[in-house]
């Protein structure tokens, strides 16, 4: 008889332990995600955590500020949240004068791109309007949405591929001194609503090829809607999406659509898409994140690409996929990918993925797990664009995470709106007009953005108020590039609807560095796929040039290894996408080395 | 969740606490007690071979498996014998479909606090919360920051809905307690047309979320609840009624999750007014009997 009281306060105790549960949780993540909200001390920051971030574009000639679209007017009670992209960075040294330039897309019809030459001594011009590529927007042919450069006819020169919701572009490079466009002659469709685009050499011909991902349907013109139902049918099983572009090059400037030939026919609604070789077959695989839908991996065998997404355990949970960004975060000689999606308290939690290769899978049979959560990484607010990146020099790749989606009202949110309509049926979803009216409310807007420094033990610790990146602009693109030769990757944010921000970085100088520049000759030019596996201390770290990663960006070209304290560099073996390796002795530190693919 | 059972009479001689657990074994009703286990894990095999709806195959089996190991432990503890498994599978794969969360942790508190409820939270001998219904809302209210639900995140394929439609309707008809989601369902599309005129958003987007999936487990699973219902028929349509006026109360006042909060209040306080009502008409039945016998006397 006495048992049943004791157990039914027992059972009580326990069920109150129970909702107090999420409160100490709760306190357990904030204690071990060293999220501060300090502001900027210098010194501290140098001394705690390696480095520091000074916002400095108006400093350095940098005034832009991104304009967004304004579409077909039936659209205008949503047109922030239709008209929500556009704002991108890419980092190309397209004069070859050694400094890397910033090419920056602007949205609105009629207004202009800019390339921002690096004159050397901190500062920079906007070169676009006498190279040619300024005026891309023009009414009747679309607008930017993003930029990737690679030399497509080996002439040591970067070409420039003009992502759009509109009519894409190619334009030649002439030796640094002007573009050409040459978007008829490279045989490119007339319209495709596109979001993502990566240049890689998928057949390994020396010759680069184009991935370009559609987001909205190519036969929706949005300044001039034949119909309103050309939103997702989905939130997150959306398949009415834009097609897929795989243009093969045939050389002599001349692509080949061979998408469907070669087996990529997906209709999802790619944001963002990277490449890298992440089976070791010596072929880059092609990663794609979707949004309204899960995130597809296609391997190429050598004859046709293979979607195994599922299998490889990527492709499985829906989300809304934002970016796609690669780094070998362990120094194991392996890439995990890092996929951006929305979290937000009290409404959504995605949760960002970081897929890391399982332990004892390899090759083919790579399968992925996500330790977003472990690692401390998964919860970014409505992340956009992300990048790896060594950012104190201390040998172990770090993540600069931007987000914020729409900046209005900061006192009201959309999102009880948009969760209304995103849960109905596709014929609801799927029409524009059915959708309440944003009516100058925020959606998950004025989000401050996520420095995770990886500490080298498996966990990222967000840093981002305390080494100065501050900002709450509603962020997209985000690219590293050592902007001024200092052995230091600096910072680029696009920011749609707001200004263009470069980050200048302070390193401590105790950091040792290393950074290779490489030029293909049997490979393509812009080496693009080449990977650089670094040994030093006893660590390895692999990193690979990319034809485009993150969201609407593009890094240098430049692969930049932080060393730490004392480094000893014992080799660099380059994998080259010909096939050649290459193996580099006795490298110092502090030094930028140039290298060219032996014949 | 609708659960196949009678609470049974709790026989004078009983000791309390026994008798306070009692009912937490299916008998038999208008239903065959595998059904609704059966309908809900046809939901859940239709959604996720339509879509791939699982988030992650650990999860919901989390879920469930800490639901039943639970449901075991205090059924044991409480009853002194093995509890049906029907109810705490129901709970556990609720849980593991409406709750979205990256990590593993809100499953298996939010399993544990659904099951627990019910052997905490009673009047009467009666658990007055929805297992789930609770254990869902307690972790919205209280670890928003790590949980979600499936407010927007499942497919909307217009025939995979259709088969959980008719599917559900035929077994709740057969439970007869089809007129709950009938009331239901004229309320919110009634009450959709008032919430556009108020807001001035078009009307599909007021009904929008009711052709949503939550809203099918909301329907068929959680307003239909016999054990966290009112007894009479006509009470059953004026709660499901008041669920939907409050749900539009909630919604005008922007809360994602009306329905689960909506059910999570007016549920409890129309069993503790039926609970009231009973004992009033018990105690005047029993001082008439008194005073009949008085006078016989």
């Amino acid at each position: 008889m006495k048992r049943v009281p004791i157990a039914r306060i027992l059972v009580t105790l326990f069920f109150v332990g129970l909702l107090m549960t999420p409160a100490i949780m709760r306190r357990y993540a904030s204690s071990h995600s060293g999220s501060s909200r300090t502001t900027l001390d210098r010194q501290k920051a140098l001394t705690r955590h390696g480095f520091y971030l000074e916002e400095v574009s108006r400093s350095a000639g940098i005034d832009f500020v991104h304009q967004a679209p304004t579409l077909d007017a039936q659209l205008a009670k949503i047109m922030p949240e239709v008209a929500s992209m556009g704002a991108s960075v890419s980092i190309v040294d397209f004069d070859r004068d050694g400094w890397p330039d910033i090419y920056v897309t602007n949205s609105a019809e009629g207004s202009k791109n800019h390339l921002y030459r690096n004159m050397h001594d901190g500062t920079f011009k906007d070169v676009a309007e006498e190279m040619g590529i300024a005026d891309v927007n023009q009414p009747g042919t679309g607008v930017s949405m993003g930029a990737v450069w690679g030399d497509y006819d080996n002439d040591g020169y970067e070409d420039l591929f003009l992502i759009k919701w509109g009519r894409p572009e190619l334009y030649h490079n002439n030796s640094g001194k002007s573009f050409t466009r040459v978007s008829e002659l490279a045989g490119l469709p007339p319209w495709i609503n596109a979001n993502t685009a990566v240049w890689f050499d998928y057949d390994g011909d020396g010759l680069l090829d184009l991935f370009v991902g559609g987001y909205y349907s190519e036969d929706v013109d949005l300044w001039h809607l034949k119909s309103t139902r050309m939103m997702p049918d989905s939130f997150e099983y959306a398949k009415n999406g834009g097609r897929k572009y795989l243009f093969h090059n045939l050389g002599g400037g001349k692509f080949e659509e061979v998408s469907a030939k070669l087996g990529i026919e997906s209709r999802r609604w790619a944001l963002a898409s990277g490449a890298a070789d992440l089976r070791g077959t010596g072929h880059q695989d092609l990663f794609i994140a979707n949004d309204y839908g899960v995130s597809e991996l296609y391997q190429f065998d050598g004859k046709r690409f293979h979607e195994v997404g599922s299998q490889a355990g990527v492709g499985f949970a829906p989300k809304s996929g934002m970016s796609v960004s690669f780094g070998d975060i362990f120094n194991q000689g392996k890439y995990a990918v890092y996929v951006s999606n929305i979290s937000e308290d009290g409404a959504l939690i995605q949760g960002n993925n970081l897929w890391v290769p399982k332990e004892g899978t390899e090759g083919n049979a790579t399968r992925y797990e996500n330790l977003a959560r472990d690692l401390g990484v998964e919860l970014g607010g409505w992340s956009f664009g992300a990048q790896f990146g060594d950012m104190n020099n201390d040998g172990n790749l770090d993540l600069y995470v931007t987000n914020g989606f729409v900046s209005l009202d900061r006192n009201r949110s959309y999102w009880y709106d948009f969760t209304k309509i995103a849960g109905g049926n596709s014929s609801i979803i799927g029409d524009a007009r059915d959708w309440p009216a944003i009516d100058g409310r925020s959606l998950s807007g004025y989000q401050q953005k996520h420095v995770w420094l990886n500490d080298g033990a498996g966990k990222f610790v967000d840093v981002a108020q305390a080494i100065g990146a501050t900002d709450t602009y509603d962020g997209r693109a985000v690219v590293f590039a050592d902007l001024w030769n200092t052995g230091a990757l600096d910072v680029i944010e696009a920011n749609q609807r707001g200004p263009l921000l470069v980050y200048r970085n302070t390193v401590s100088p105790e950091n040792k560095w290393i950074e290779f520049d490489l030029r293909g000759t049997r490979s393509n030019r812009s080496a693009i796929g080449a990977s650089v596996e670094l040994d030093w201390n006893g660590q390895k770290q692999v990193q690979t040039v990319s034809g485009g990663s993150g969201f609407a960006a593009q890094n240098d070209r430049r692969l930049h290894f932080g060393l730490g304290k004392n480094p000893q560099a014992e080799k660099a073996v380059i994998h080259w996408p010909s096939g050649k390796v290459q193996t580099l002795d006795s490298l110092n530190p502090d030094k930028l080395y140039s290298i060219e693919e032996p014949q | 969740m609708i659960q196949p059972t009678i609470e049974p009479r709790v026989p004078p001689a009983e000791p309390a606490s026994q008798a306070a657990f009692r009912g937490w074994t299916p008998t038999s009703s208008h239903l065959n007690p595998y059904i609704p286990p059966a309908f809900i894990t046809l939901i859940l095999v239709i959604g996720h071979l339509s879509f791939g709806i699982l988030e992650s195959y650990q999860k919901t089996m989390l879920a469930i498996v800490t639901s039943i190991a639970c449901e075991l432990l205090l059924g044991r503890l409480f009853l002194k014998r093995w509890p049906n498994l029907a109810s705490a599978y129901i709970t556990g794969i609720s849980v593991g479909i409406l709750l979205r969360a990256p990590g593993y942790w809100p499953f298996v508190v939010c399993a544990l606090l659904s099951i627990t409820s019910k052997y905490v939270l009673r009047v009467n001998g009666r658990h007055i919360f929805n297992p789930s219904n609770f254990g869902i809302c307690a972790m919205l209210f209280l670890a928003s920051d790590a949980v979600a639900t499936l407010s927007i995140q499942w497919g909307n394929n217009l025939a995979a809905m259709a088969v959980i439609w008719v599917l559900g309707s035929l077994i709740i008809w057969r439970a007869r307690r089809f007129h709950i989601c009938v009331t239901y369902v004229a309320t919110f599309l009634l009450l959709s047309a008032v919430r556009a005129w108020i807001t001035g958003d078009p009307w599909l987007s007021e009904v929008s979320p009711i052709t949503g999936p939550e809203y099918q487990l909301f329907i068929f699973f959680m307003i239909t609840d016999p054990k966290t219902t009112v007894k009479s028929r006509l009470g059953q349509c004026v709660v499901a009624f008041s669920v939907a006026v409050v749900e539009m109360i909630f919604r005008l006042d922007r809360s994602i999750y009306a329905p689960l909060y909506a059910l999570f209040f007016v549920g409890p306080v129309a069993l503790l007014i039926e609970m009231a009502r009973n004992s009033r008409r018990a105690g005047v039945q029993s001082s008439k009997v008194l005073n009949t016998g008085a006078l016989q006397s």
